[in-house]
Protein backbone atom coordinates (compact mmCIF):
# COMPACT_ATOMS: atom_id res chain seq x y z
CA UNK A 1 0.00 0.00 0.00
CA UNK A 2 2.46 2.62 -1.41
CA UNK A 3 1.39 6.10 -0.52
CA UNK A 4 0.71 8.24 -4.46
CA UNK A 5 1.64 11.74 -4.84
CA UNK A 6 -2.27 12.24 -4.47
CA UNK A 7 -2.83 10.73 -1.13
CA UNK A 8 0.52 13.01 -0.26
CA UNK A 9 -1.88 16.17 -1.34
CA UNK A 10 -4.74 14.65 0.67
CA UNK A 11 -3.11 14.13 3.84
CA UNK A 12 -1.16 17.93 3.36
CA UNK A 13 -5.07 19.19 2.97
CA UNK A 14 -6.32 16.71 6.19
CA UNK A 15 -2.89 18.60 8.20
CA UNK A 16 -3.60 22.34 6.98
CA UNK A 17 -0.67 22.58 4.57
CA UNK A 18 0.32 23.51 1.62
CA UNK A 19 2.99 21.93 -0.24
CA UNK A 20 5.08 22.79 -3.11
CA UNK A 21 5.56 20.33 -6.27
CA UNK A 22 8.73 19.63 -4.92
CA UNK A 23 8.00 18.97 -1.21
CA UNK A 24 4.96 16.65 -2.23
CA UNK A 25 7.62 14.95 -4.67
CA UNK A 26 10.31 14.33 -1.61
CA UNK A 27 7.36 13.92 0.78
CA UNK A 28 6.36 11.04 -1.27
CA UNK A 29 9.56 9.16 -1.43
CA UNK A 30 10.41 9.96 2.23
CA UNK A 31 7.33 8.87 3.76
CA UNK A 32 7.17 5.56 1.82
CA UNK A 33 10.43 4.64 3.41
CA UNK A 34 9.27 5.81 6.37
CA UNK A 35 5.95 3.58 6.52
CA UNK A 36 7.88 0.59 4.91
CA UNK A 37 9.61 0.58 7.72
CA UNK A 38 6.73 0.57 9.88
CA UNK A 39 5.38 -1.85 8.10
CA UNK A 40 7.99 -4.09 10.58
CA UNK A 41 5.21 -4.12 12.96
CA UNK A 42 3.20 -6.56 10.99
CA UNK A 43 5.34 -9.29 12.14
CA UNK A 44 4.31 -9.37 15.64
CA UNK A 45 0.92 -10.90 16.27
CA UNK A 46 -1.51 -8.42 18.46
CA UNK A 47 -4.50 -10.17 18.65
CA UNK A 48 -5.31 -10.38 22.13
CA UNK A 49 -2.70 -7.51 23.73
CA UNK A 50 -4.79 -4.42 24.90
CA UNK A 51 -3.82 -0.89 23.67
CA UNK A 52 -1.50 1.38 25.75
CA UNK A 53 -2.18 5.01 25.42
CA UNK A 54 -0.40 6.22 28.28
CA UNK A 55 2.22 4.36 30.41
CA UNK A 56 0.74 4.87 33.84
CA UNK A 57 -2.67 6.13 33.16
CA UNK A 58 -4.38 8.14 35.74
CA UNK A 59 -8.08 8.15 35.77
CA UNK A 60 -10.78 10.56 36.66
CA UNK A 61 -8.09 13.30 37.61
CA UNK A 62 -10.77 15.70 39.53
CA UNK A 63 -10.34 19.27 41.35
CA UNK A 64 -12.92 20.83 43.50
CA UNK A 65 -15.54 22.74 41.40
CA UNK A 66 -14.58 26.40 42.67
CA UNK A 67 -14.28 29.12 40.44
CA UNK A 68 -10.60 30.74 40.91
CA UNK A 69 -9.02 33.49 39.21
CA UNK A 70 -8.11 33.11 35.31
CA UNK A 71 -5.83 34.54 33.41
CA UNK A 72 -6.78 38.46 32.42
CA UNK A 73 -8.27 38.76 29.04
CA UNK A 74 -5.10 41.07 27.97
CA UNK A 75 -2.98 38.77 28.93
CA UNK A 76 -4.45 36.20 26.97
CA UNK A 77 -4.81 38.38 23.65
CA UNK A 78 -1.15 39.72 24.16
CA UNK A 79 0.44 37.33 21.61
CA UNK A 80 -2.10 37.40 18.97
CA UNK A 81 -1.26 38.38 15.35
CA UNK A 82 -4.52 40.57 15.27
CA UNK A 83 -6.85 41.81 17.86
CA UNK A 84 -9.40 43.85 18.33
CA UNK A 85 -11.13 45.09 21.83
CA UNK A 86 -9.81 41.68 23.46
CA UNK A 87 -10.95 39.21 20.67
CA UNK A 88 -8.72 37.57 18.00
CA UNK A 89 -9.25 38.75 14.62
CA UNK A 90 -9.22 36.93 11.31
CA UNK A 91 -10.11 37.14 7.67
CA UNK A 92 -13.74 37.51 6.86
CA UNK A 93 -15.29 33.95 7.35
CA UNK A 94 -18.75 34.74 5.90
CA UNK B 1 39.56 31.26 38.95
CA UNK B 2 37.45 29.59 36.32
CA UNK B 3 33.94 29.15 38.37
CA UNK B 4 31.82 28.20 35.12
CA UNK B 5 33.49 24.69 35.04
CA UNK B 6 32.40 24.10 38.55
CA UNK B 7 29.75 21.91 40.11
CA UNK B 8 26.48 23.82 41.75
CA UNK B 9 27.32 21.91 44.95
CA UNK B 10 30.79 23.10 44.73
CA UNK B 11 29.84 26.33 43.99
CA UNK B 12 27.01 26.19 46.87
CA UNK B 13 30.20 26.20 49.27
CA UNK B 14 32.10 28.93 48.26
CA UNK B 15 28.90 31.19 48.37
CA UNK B 16 28.33 29.85 51.74
CA UNK B 17 31.89 30.72 52.89
CA UNK B 18 31.60 33.91 51.14
CA UNK B 19 34.57 33.18 48.80
CA UNK B 20 32.78 33.91 45.94
CA UNK B 21 29.97 36.37 45.56
CA UNK B 22 27.00 35.61 43.74
CA UNK B 23 27.62 38.16 41.67
CA UNK B 24 31.09 37.01 40.47
CA UNK B 25 29.96 34.06 39.92
CA UNK B 26 27.17 35.21 37.29
CA UNK B 27 29.89 37.36 36.15
CA UNK B 28 32.46 34.83 35.43
CA UNK B 29 29.98 31.80 33.71
CA UNK B 30 28.27 34.93 31.83
CA UNK B 31 31.87 36.14 30.67
CA UNK B 32 32.33 32.38 29.55
CA UNK B 33 29.12 32.14 28.01
CA UNK B 34 30.02 35.15 25.76
CA UNK B 35 33.58 34.05 25.08
CA UNK B 36 32.82 30.61 23.58
CA UNK B 37 29.50 30.96 22.30
CA UNK B 38 30.25 32.03 18.38
CA UNK B 39 31.57 28.36 18.31
CA UNK B 40 29.04 26.79 20.19
CA UNK B 41 25.51 28.72 19.31
CA UNK B 42 23.80 26.93 21.94
CA UNK B 43 21.97 29.95 22.88
CA UNK B 44 18.21 31.52 21.14
CA UNK B 45 18.37 34.06 24.18
CA UNK B 46 20.12 35.97 26.68
CA UNK B 47 19.13 37.84 29.87
CA UNK B 48 22.68 38.17 31.13
CA UNK B 49 21.34 41.66 32.96
CA UNK B 50 19.07 40.58 34.58
CA UNK B 51 20.83 37.47 35.77
CA UNK B 52 23.35 40.03 37.38
CA UNK B 53 20.37 41.34 39.25
CA UNK B 54 19.06 38.38 40.31
CA UNK B 55 22.65 37.71 41.77
CA UNK B 56 22.64 40.81 43.78
CA UNK B 57 19.20 39.62 45.21
CA UNK B 58 20.81 36.69 46.41
CA UNK B 59 24.16 38.29 47.97
CA UNK B 60 22.50 40.69 49.99
CA UNK B 61 20.83 37.70 51.32
CA UNK B 62 24.14 35.85 52.13
CA UNK B 63 25.16 39.19 53.51
CA UNK B 64 22.02 39.57 55.64
CA UNK B 65 22.69 35.75 57.06
CA UNK B 66 20.42 34.72 55.27
CA UNK B 67 20.45 30.67 54.55
CA UNK B 68 20.40 30.25 50.70
CA UNK B 69 19.02 26.59 48.94
CA UNK B 70 21.09 24.48 47.03
CA UNK B 71 20.96 25.94 43.79
CA UNK B 72 20.16 29.30 44.85
CA UNK B 73 22.51 32.01 42.53
CA UNK B 74 23.39 29.08 40.14
CA UNK B 75 23.62 30.02 36.55
CA UNK B 76 21.16 27.98 34.41
CA UNK B 77 20.22 27.40 30.67
CA UNK B 78 16.22 26.39 29.98
CA UNK B 79 16.02 25.08 26.48
CA UNK B 80 13.37 26.98 24.17
CA UNK B 81 10.25 24.58 24.38
CA UNK B 82 9.32 25.74 28.32
CA UNK B 83 7.62 28.79 29.11
CA UNK B 84 9.05 31.55 30.29
CA UNK B 85 7.09 34.31 31.77
CA UNK B 86 7.49 37.84 29.51
CA UNK B 87 10.60 36.18 27.97
CA UNK B 88 10.73 34.26 24.24
CA UNK B 89 10.03 31.28 23.87
CA UNK B 90 10.08 29.93 20.14
CA UNK B 91 10.62 26.23 19.94
CA UNK B 92 13.56 27.26 17.88
CA UNK B 93 10.60 27.83 15.37
CA UNK B 94 9.88 30.70 12.75
CA UNK B 95 5.83 29.81 14.13
CA UNK B 96 6.89 31.15 17.52
CA UNK B 97 9.20 33.12 17.12
CA UNK B 98 7.61 36.31 18.24
CA UNK B 99 6.05 34.05 21.11
CA UNK B 100 6.49 35.80 24.60
CA UNK B 101 4.35 33.50 27.49
CA UNK B 102 1.45 35.68 29.46
CA UNK B 103 2.99 32.21 32.26
CA UNK B 104 6.03 30.23 33.35
CA UNK B 105 6.28 26.65 33.08
CA UNK B 106 5.95 25.02 36.62
CA UNK B 107 9.62 23.70 36.59
CA UNK B 108 10.94 27.29 35.91
CA UNK B 109 8.67 28.85 38.71
CA UNK B 110 10.51 26.25 40.63
CA UNK B 111 13.44 26.99 39.80
CA UNK B 112 13.23 30.74 40.01
CA UNK B 113 11.79 30.16 43.94
CA UNK B 114 15.04 28.03 44.75
CA UNK B 115 16.73 30.98 43.33
CA UNK B 116 18.43 29.35 40.44
CA UNK B 117 19.29 32.12 38.06
CA UNK B 118 18.56 31.73 34.24
CA UNK B 119 21.03 33.54 31.77
CA UNK B 120 19.30 32.59 28.57
CA UNK B 121 16.86 29.78 26.98
CA UNK B 122 19.08 27.17 24.73
CA UNK B 123 18.66 25.74 21.28
CA UNK B 124 17.31 23.28 20.14
CA UNK B 125 15.24 20.78 17.29
CA UNK B 126 12.22 22.74 16.38
CA UNK B 127 9.33 21.34 18.68
CA UNK B 128 11.87 19.39 19.66
CA UNK B 129 11.92 16.95 16.35
CA UNK B 130 15.00 15.70 15.91
CA UNK B 131 18.28 14.55 16.80
CA UNK B 132 21.22 16.96 16.13
CA UNK B 133 19.68 19.90 16.94
CA UNK B 134 20.53 21.20 13.85
CA UNK B 135 16.44 21.37 12.85
CA UNK B 136 16.66 24.89 14.41
CA UNK B 137 15.34 27.98 12.78
CA UNK B 138 18.39 29.71 13.73
CA UNK B 139 22.02 27.89 12.93
CA UNK B 140 22.54 24.25 14.60
CA UNK B 141 24.54 24.22 17.75
CA UNK B 142 27.98 22.85 18.02
CA UNK B 143 29.18 19.55 20.07
CA UNK B 144 31.77 21.49 22.22
CA UNK B 145 33.89 18.13 21.96
CA UNK B 146 34.61 18.53 18.29
CA UNK B 147 33.20 21.58 16.94
CA UNK B 148 32.05 19.87 13.59
CA UNK B 149 30.27 17.37 15.21
CA UNK B 150 26.01 17.58 16.35
CA UNK B 151 25.65 18.11 19.81
CA UNK B 152 22.79 15.40 19.69
CA UNK B 153 19.28 17.03 19.81
CA UNK B 154 16.60 17.84 20.28
CA UNK B 155 18.08 19.22 23.75
CA UNK B 156 21.79 19.98 22.04
CA UNK B 157 21.51 23.86 23.67
CA UNK B 158 21.16 22.29 26.84
CA UNK B 159 23.73 19.53 26.74
CA UNK B 160 26.45 21.81 24.69
CA UNK B 161 25.57 24.97 27.31
CA UNK B 162 26.88 22.72 30.46
CA UNK B 163 29.30 20.92 28.31
CA UNK B 164 31.12 24.24 27.68
CA UNK B 165 30.52 25.94 30.85
CA UNK B 166 28.13 28.42 29.48
CA UNK B 167 25.49 27.02 32.23
CA UNK B 168 26.03 25.09 35.42
CA UNK B 169 23.44 22.84 34.94
CA UNK B 170 20.60 23.26 32.45
CA UNK B 171 16.65 21.65 31.59
CA UNK B 172 15.94 19.76 28.53
CA UNK B 173 12.89 17.31 27.45
CA UNK B 174 12.69 13.87 26.38
CA UNK B 175 10.20 12.28 23.83
CA UNK B 176 12.29 9.85 22.58
CA UNK B 177 16.06 10.37 23.80
CA UNK B 178 16.26 13.89 23.41
CA UNK B 179 17.75 14.42 26.76
CA UNK B 180 19.62 11.22 27.23
CA UNK B 181 21.04 11.34 23.44
CA UNK B 182 22.65 14.73 23.52
CA UNK B 183 24.03 13.96 26.99
CA UNK B 184 25.95 11.18 26.00
CA UNK B 185 27.24 13.35 23.19
CA UNK B 186 28.36 16.01 25.28
CA UNK B 187 29.61 14.28 27.80
CA UNK B 188 27.35 15.14 30.43
CA UNK B 189 24.62 13.84 33.05
CA UNK B 190 20.75 13.80 31.62
CA UNK B 191 18.33 12.06 33.43
CA UNK B 192 14.81 11.79 31.71
CA UNK B 193 12.44 10.94 34.70
CA UNK B 194 9.58 8.79 35.26
CA UNK B 195 6.35 10.02 33.13
CA UNK B 196 4.71 12.31 35.15
CA UNK B 197 7.07 12.47 37.97
CA UNK B 198 7.97 16.18 36.41
CA UNK B 199 5.15 18.05 35.64
CA UNK B 200 4.91 19.19 31.88
CA UNK B 201 2.66 22.49 32.25
CA UNK B 202 4.36 25.06 30.17
CA UNK B 203 6.13 22.53 28.21
CA UNK B 204 4.99 23.04 24.49
CA UNK B 205 3.87 19.78 23.67
CA UNK B 206 5.54 17.47 21.46
CA UNK B 207 4.21 13.67 21.46
CA UNK B 208 1.73 14.16 25.11
CA UNK B 209 2.27 10.65 25.94
CA UNK B 210 5.83 10.07 26.32
CA UNK B 211 6.98 13.55 26.84
CA UNK B 212 9.26 14.31 29.84
CA UNK B 213 11.14 17.15 31.62
CA UNK B 214 14.80 16.30 33.29
CA UNK B 215 18.13 18.19 34.66
CA UNK B 216 21.40 18.38 32.69
CA UNK B 217 24.16 18.36 34.83
CA UNK B 218 28.29 18.24 34.94
CA UNK B 219 27.58 15.23 37.90
CA UNK B 220 25.46 13.39 39.36
CA UNK B 221 24.85 15.20 42.99
CA UNK B 222 24.05 17.95 40.90
CA UNK B 223 21.08 15.95 38.72
CA UNK B 224 20.23 15.29 42.39
CA UNK B 225 19.80 18.60 43.25
CA UNK B 226 17.76 19.47 40.58
CA UNK B 227 15.52 16.81 40.62
CA UNK B 228 15.03 18.03 44.50
CA UNK B 229 13.82 21.28 42.64
CA UNK B 230 11.65 20.25 39.99
CA UNK B 231 9.86 17.13 40.78
CA UNK B 232 6.94 16.47 42.64
CA UNK B 233 3.23 16.50 42.01
CA UNK B 234 1.11 19.55 40.16
CA UNK B 235 -2.28 19.88 40.34
CA UNK B 236 -1.46 21.66 36.84
CA UNK B 237 -0.56 18.93 34.92
CA UNK B 238 -3.42 16.28 34.96
CA UNK B 239 -0.91 13.59 33.73
CA UNK B 240 1.47 14.41 36.92
CA UNK B 241 1.58 11.33 39.14
CA UNK B 242 0.47 11.77 42.80
CA UNK B 243 3.35 10.79 44.48
CA UNK B 244 5.72 12.05 47.67
CA UNK B 245 9.18 13.33 46.29
CA UNK B 246 12.48 12.13 48.23
CA UNK B 247 15.32 13.44 48.80
CA UNK B 248 17.09 12.29 45.58
CA UNK B 249 20.91 13.38 47.03
CA UNK B 250 19.78 10.91 50.15
CA UNK B 251 20.51 7.72 47.52
CA UNK B 252 24.20 9.60 47.01
CA UNK B 253 27.56 7.75 48.31
CA UNK B 254 25.60 4.45 49.33
CA UNK B 255 27.23 0.81 47.74
CA UNK B 256 25.64 -0.79 45.00
CA UNK B 257 27.05 -4.52 46.27
CA UNK B 258 24.81 -7.52 45.74
CA UNK B 259 22.68 -5.09 42.73
CA UNK B 260 21.48 -7.07 39.92
CA UNK B 261 21.91 -5.43 36.61
CA UNK B 262 20.58 -6.67 33.40
CA UNK B 263 22.16 -6.31 30.33
CA UNK B 264 19.75 -6.90 27.71
CA UNK B 265 21.36 -8.70 24.55
CA UNK B 266 19.65 -6.38 21.81
CA UNK B 267 21.34 -3.24 22.73
CA UNK B 268 24.66 -4.74 21.92
CA UNK B 269 25.87 -6.20 18.72
CA UNK B 270 24.84 -5.30 15.24
CA UNK B 271 24.36 -1.33 14.67
CA UNK B 272 26.37 -0.44 17.50
CA UNK B 273 29.64 0.83 17.01
CA UNK B 274 32.74 -1.37 18.25
CA UNK B 275 34.58 1.49 20.41
CA UNK B 276 30.55 2.21 22.11
CA UNK B 277 31.17 -1.57 23.02
CA UNK B 278 34.18 -1.81 23.82
CA UNK B 279 34.18 1.10 26.41
CA UNK B 280 30.66 -0.18 27.84
CA UNK B 281 32.33 -3.67 28.12
CA UNK B 282 35.25 -1.67 30.74
CA UNK B 283 31.94 -0.08 32.20
CA UNK B 284 30.87 -3.61 33.31
CA UNK B 285 33.75 -4.66 34.99
CA UNK B 286 34.33 -1.73 36.51
CA UNK B 287 30.80 -2.16 38.03
CA UNK B 288 31.39 -5.58 38.86
CA UNK B 289 34.36 -4.57 41.05
CA UNK B 290 32.09 -2.82 43.00
CA UNK B 291 30.18 -5.75 43.94
CA UNK B 292 27.01 -5.80 41.52
CA UNK B 293 26.11 -8.65 39.07
CA UNK B 294 25.90 -8.23 35.68
CA UNK B 295 23.57 -10.77 34.31
CA UNK B 296 22.54 -10.88 30.33
CA UNK B 297 18.50 -10.66 29.68
CA UNK B 298 16.70 -10.62 26.88
CA UNK B 299 14.03 -7.33 26.26
CA UNK B 300 12.95 -9.10 22.98
CA UNK B 301 10.68 -6.57 21.26
CA UNK B 302 13.38 -3.78 21.65
CA UNK B 303 13.63 -3.92 17.41
CA UNK B 304 9.93 -2.62 17.36
CA UNK B 305 10.68 -0.04 19.16
CA UNK B 306 11.95 2.52 16.56
CA UNK B 307 8.94 1.49 14.18
CA UNK B 308 6.35 1.87 17.00
CA UNK B 309 7.76 5.17 18.06
CA UNK B 310 7.89 6.67 14.72
CA UNK B 311 4.04 6.22 14.36
CA UNK B 312 2.79 7.15 18.07
CA UNK B 313 4.64 10.16 18.35
CA UNK B 314 3.90 11.92 14.99
CA UNK B 315 0.49 11.29 15.37
CA UNK B 316 0.76 12.87 18.88
CA UNK B 317 2.19 15.64 17.38
CA UNK B 318 0.29 16.07 14.10
CA UNK B 319 -3.35 16.51 16.99
CA UNK B 320 -0.52 18.51 19.20
CA UNK B 321 0.25 20.91 16.64
CA UNK B 322 -3.03 21.61 14.75
CA UNK B 323 -3.47 24.76 17.43
CA UNK B 324 -0.98 26.81 15.63
CA UNK B 325 -3.30 28.43 13.50
CA UNK B 326 -2.15 31.88 13.31
CA UNK B 327 -5.09 33.24 14.77
CA UNK B 328 -4.05 33.27 18.90
CA UNK B 329 0.03 33.21 18.89
CA UNK B 330 3.05 33.19 16.35
CA UNK B 331 3.51 33.84 13.25
CA UNK B 332 0.61 34.68 10.83
CA UNK B 333 1.34 34.75 6.68
CA UNK B 334 0.99 37.47 4.96
CA UNK B 335 -1.25 36.89 2.31
CA UNK B 336 -3.84 34.82 3.48
CA UNK B 337 -7.29 35.18 1.13
CA UNK B 338 -9.66 34.14 3.24
CA UNK B 339 -9.69 32.22 6.62
CA UNK B 340 -8.73 28.44 5.13
CA UNK B 341 -5.90 29.45 3.45
CA UNK B 342 -4.30 31.85 6.27
CA UNK B 343 -4.21 28.48 8.28
CA UNK B 344 -2.26 26.52 5.40
CA UNK B 345 -0.35 29.50 4.38
CA UNK B 346 0.98 30.04 8.29
CA UNK B 347 1.60 26.42 8.77
CA UNK B 348 3.56 25.88 5.67
CA UNK B 349 5.41 29.25 5.91
CA UNK B 350 6.15 28.58 9.68
CA UNK B 351 7.03 25.03 10.16
CA UNK B 352 10.17 24.01 9.21
CA UNK B 353 10.95 20.54 6.55
CA UNK B 354 11.11 17.86 9.71
CA UNK B 355 8.18 19.49 11.42
CA UNK B 356 5.98 19.11 8.25
CA UNK B 357 7.20 15.41 7.59
CA UNK B 358 6.23 14.40 10.90
CA UNK B 359 2.98 16.08 11.01
CA UNK B 360 2.28 14.46 7.62
CA UNK B 361 2.92 10.87 9.00
CA UNK B 362 0.72 11.68 11.65
CA UNK B 363 -1.88 12.98 10.15
CA UNK B 364 -1.74 9.84 7.96
CA UNK B 365 -1.16 7.09 10.55
CA UNK B 366 -4.36 8.60 12.10
CA UNK B 367 -6.76 8.95 8.76
CA UNK B 368 -9.96 7.42 8.17
CA UNK B 369 -8.85 3.56 6.86
CA UNK B 370 -5.01 3.55 8.43
CA UNK B 371 -5.38 4.20 11.84
CA UNK B 372 -6.09 0.53 13.02
CA UNK B 373 -2.91 -0.78 10.56
CA UNK B 374 -0.70 1.98 11.36
CA UNK B 375 -1.80 3.98 15.39
CA UNK B 376 -3.63 1.40 17.03
CA UNK B 377 -1.01 -1.47 15.58
CA UNK B 378 1.81 0.75 17.63
CA UNK B 379 -0.61 1.19 20.50
CA UNK B 380 -0.56 -2.89 20.81
CA UNK B 381 3.15 -2.92 20.39
CA UNK B 382 3.95 -0.47 23.02
CA UNK B 383 2.40 -2.80 25.34
CA UNK B 384 4.82 -5.65 24.28
CA UNK B 385 7.56 -3.49 24.96
CA UNK B 386 6.24 -2.28 28.22
CA UNK B 387 6.21 -5.85 29.17
CA UNK B 388 9.34 -6.56 28.14
CA UNK B 389 10.65 -4.22 31.26
CA UNK B 390 8.09 -5.42 33.67
CA UNK B 391 9.68 -8.91 33.64
CA UNK B 392 13.00 -7.42 33.38
CA UNK B 393 12.37 -5.88 36.59
CA UNK B 394 10.97 -9.05 38.13
CA UNK B 395 15.27 -9.81 38.25
CA UNK B 396 16.70 -6.84 38.13
CA UNK B 397 17.26 -3.78 40.25
CA UNK B 398 18.65 -1.33 36.53
CA UNK B 399 19.10 -2.27 33.05
CA UNK B 400 22.54 -1.39 30.98
CA UNK B 401 23.02 -0.01 27.50
CA UNK B 402 24.53 1.90 25.56
CA UNK B 403 22.96 5.89 25.37
CA UNK B 404 23.97 5.86 21.90
CA UNK B 405 24.83 3.19 18.78
CA UNK B 406 27.49 6.13 17.85
CA UNK B 407 29.97 8.71 19.37
CA UNK B 408 28.56 11.97 17.53
CA UNK B 409 28.19 12.16 13.96
CA UNK B 410 29.62 15.28 11.70
CA UNK B 411 27.17 18.13 11.33
CA UNK B 412 24.92 18.15 7.84
CA UNK B 413 25.51 13.71 7.58
CA UNK B 414 22.41 12.60 7.97
CA UNK B 415 19.60 15.24 7.14
CA UNK B 416 18.94 14.19 4.01
CA UNK B 417 18.19 10.95 5.28
CA UNK B 418 15.49 10.95 7.91
CA UNK B 419 15.32 7.14 8.95
CA UNK B 420 18.92 6.95 9.22
CA UNK B 421 18.50 10.14 11.57
CA UNK B 422 16.17 8.25 13.40
CA UNK B 423 18.43 5.54 13.96
CA UNK B 424 20.10 7.71 16.33
CA UNK B 425 18.10 7.18 19.00
CA UNK B 426 17.15 2.83 18.58
CA UNK B 427 18.88 2.38 22.30
CA UNK B 428 16.66 5.09 24.08
CA UNK B 429 12.95 5.17 22.47
CA UNK B 430 11.75 1.86 24.59
CA UNK B 431 11.79 3.86 27.61
CA UNK B 432 9.82 6.66 26.52
CA UNK B 433 7.30 3.79 25.22
CA UNK B 434 7.40 2.53 28.74
CA UNK B 435 7.21 5.66 30.83
CA UNK B 436 10.29 4.43 32.52
CA UNK B 437 13.14 6.67 34.33
CA UNK B 438 16.81 6.42 32.44
CA UNK B 439 19.79 8.05 33.10
CA UNK B 440 23.36 9.06 30.50
CA UNK B 441 26.38 9.41 32.13
CA UNK B 442 29.43 9.29 30.52
CA UNK B 443 31.58 6.12 30.16
CA UNK B 444 34.18 7.26 28.33
CA UNK B 445 35.82 8.62 25.02
CA UNK B 446 36.71 7.31 21.32
CA UNK B 447 39.55 9.53 19.91
CA UNK B 448 38.28 12.26 21.95
CA UNK B 449 34.23 11.73 21.62
CA UNK B 450 32.35 11.28 24.63
CA UNK B 451 30.35 7.84 24.75
CA UNK B 452 27.49 7.94 26.95
CA UNK B 453 26.33 4.61 29.25
CA UNK B 454 22.67 4.35 30.26
CA UNK B 455 20.82 2.91 33.09
CA UNK B 456 17.46 2.61 32.90
CA UNK B 457 15.18 1.93 36.21
CA UNK B 458 11.59 0.88 37.57
CA UNK B 459 9.11 3.44 37.52
CA UNK B 460 9.85 6.18 40.15
CA UNK B 461 13.47 4.74 40.93
CA UNK B 462 15.24 7.63 39.53
CA UNK B 463 17.01 7.38 43.34
CA UNK B 464 18.42 4.20 42.29
CA UNK B 465 19.35 5.15 38.82
CA UNK B 466 21.07 7.91 40.88
CA UNK B 467 22.91 5.79 43.49
CA UNK B 468 24.18 3.29 40.73
CA UNK B 469 25.32 6.26 38.77
CA UNK B 470 27.53 8.24 41.59
CA UNK B 471 28.96 4.85 42.17
CA UNK B 472 30.16 4.71 39.21
CA UNK B 473 31.04 8.14 38.79
CA UNK B 474 33.00 8.34 41.80
CA UNK B 475 34.91 4.79 40.38
CA UNK B 476 35.57 6.25 37.29
CA UNK B 477 36.24 10.03 37.79
CA UNK B 478 34.63 10.37 34.09
CA UNK B 479 33.06 13.39 34.91
CA UNK B 480 35.67 15.41 35.91
CA UNK B 481 36.54 17.36 32.07
CA UNK B 482 35.77 19.81 30.53
CA UNK B 483 34.96 19.92 26.38
CA UNK B 484 38.18 21.13 25.12
CA UNK B 485 35.90 23.02 21.81
CA UNK B 486 38.87 22.18 19.04
CA UNK B 487 37.69 21.55 15.86
CA UNK B 488 35.63 23.90 13.47
CA UNK B 489 32.38 23.35 11.46
CA UNK B 490 31.79 24.41 7.97
CA UNK B 491 28.47 25.68 6.69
Amino acid sequence: MALTKEEVQHVAKLARLELSEDEVDKYTVQLNAILEYARKLEALDTTNVPPTAHAFPLQNVMREDKVTASMAQEKVVSNAPDEEDGFFKVPRIV
Amino acid sequence: MKLYSKRAHELHELLVSKQVSAVELVNDVAARLEDVEPKVLAFVSQRIEDAKAEAARVDDKIASGETIGPLEGIPMAIKDNMCTEGIPTTCSSKMLHNFVPPYSATVVRKLNEAGAIMLGKVNMDEFAMGSSCENSWQEGTRNPWRLERVPGGSSGGSAASVAAGQAIFSLGSDTGGSIRQPAAFCGVVGLKPTYGSVSRYGLIAFASSLDQIGPFSRDVRDCAQVMNVIAGHDPLDSTSAPIDRPDYTSFLNKSIKGWRIGVPKEYFGEGIDAEVEEVLRKAMKTLESLGAELVECSLPHTEYALPCYYIIAPAEASSNLARYDGVRYGFRTEDAEDLISMFSKTRSEGFGEEVKRRIMLGTYALSSGYYDAYYLKALKVRTLIKQDFDRAFEKFDVLLSPTTPTVAFTCGDRLENPLQMYQSDICTLSVNLAGIPAISINAGFADGLPIGLQFMGKPFEEGRLLQISHAFEEATGCHSQMAPLKGGCEG
